[in-house]
């Protein structure tokens, strides 16, 4: 799904919201899930000019999750721990977004490079 | 352009939030409301978020914004109605909404606003009394 603009910002929580219900996730897991994706979303609008999310329904053995891999071809990020902490940030935001999306999640991961984009990838297991 | 309504009861100012807001009709609603209470010379905002299914760091932030605001020009705000799963994910995601006072339901959080604004008045009277002298 494209990140383009503030209306996508929705698309993408409404489809999140879709995704994590059909794999039936409880209310919290769902609100948690949503949440994350929407402040990785805003990330990818404002901090990487735009990019898309690819939305991905696992399975593993028994387990069933929900991954997502949000993308960008923006600046990257210079120093990852520091974008990381809560409090941080280098726009006017509140500096939850990275540190809060990883609270909201089983798995967190991020790749950045300098000039190349980011990619942010975060699942959550049922 | 799309705005959310914003209902006068008295001597407060109703909002009922019932959309997954886009970031621009958070703004627009945080610049409406500061316009609304320097008109109306309200002295109390009560925001209904009980429809809200989710409040990430931007609409946190707005809800921020608008109780700073409000105080600034002699208004509380109170917030009802949240979600339990939208509080325990808000918890999780770092965001207290410092400031932001927060009752039940409507009716606990006009109570609340009511019983705030006669506080101020109590206030104020006695200021009034104390000038005289
Ligand atoms: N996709 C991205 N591309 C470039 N920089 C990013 C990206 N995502 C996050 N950042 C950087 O990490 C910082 C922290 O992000 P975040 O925790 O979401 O806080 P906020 O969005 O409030 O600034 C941002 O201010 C920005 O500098
Ligand atoms: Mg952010």
């Amino acid at each position: 799904m494209p990140i383009r603009s503030a209306q996508d910002l929705v698309l993408v929580r409404q489809a999140v919201r879709t995704w994590s219900a059909e794999l039936k996730f409880s209310l919290v897991e769902q609100t948690k899930m949503v949440t994350a994706a929407s402040e990785l979303a805003r990330n990818t609008l404002d901090y990487g000019r735009g990019g898309h999310v690819t939305l991905e329904m696992l399975q593993e053995g028994l387990r069933k999750g929900l991954r997502l891999s949000f993308e960008d071809k923006g600046p990257g990020i210079p120093d990852i721990d520091l974008a990381l902490r809560d409090g941080y940030t280098s726009g006017g935001g509140m500096g939850l977004g990275l540190g809060g999306a990883r609270r909201l999640v089983n798995e967190f991961d991020i790749v950045s490079k300098v000039g190349e984009g980011t990619r942010v990838t975060v699942t959550r297991w049922k | 352009m799309e705005r959310i309504p914003i209902l006068r009861m008295g001597r407060v100012l109703l909002v009922t939030i019932q959309v997954d807001m886009h970031d621009q009709l958070a703004v627009t609603l945080q610049d409406d409301l500061t316009a609304k209470i320097v008109e109306t010379g309200a002295g109390g905002v009560l925001i209904d978020i009980s429809s809200l299914e989710v409040v990430d760091s931007f609409i946190g932030r707005i809800l921020g914004n608008i109780a700073t605001m409000s105080r600034v020009l002699d208004a509380q705000t109170v917030v009802v109605g949240m979600q339990p799963a939208v509080a325990i994910t808000l918890v999780e995601l770092g965001m207290s909404l410092p400031g932001i006072r927060t009752a039940l339901n409507v009716e606990k959080g006009m109570t609340l606003l009511q019983a705030s604004m006669d506080a101020d008045e109590v206030v104020l009277e006695v200021a009034d009394a104390s000038l005289e002298d």
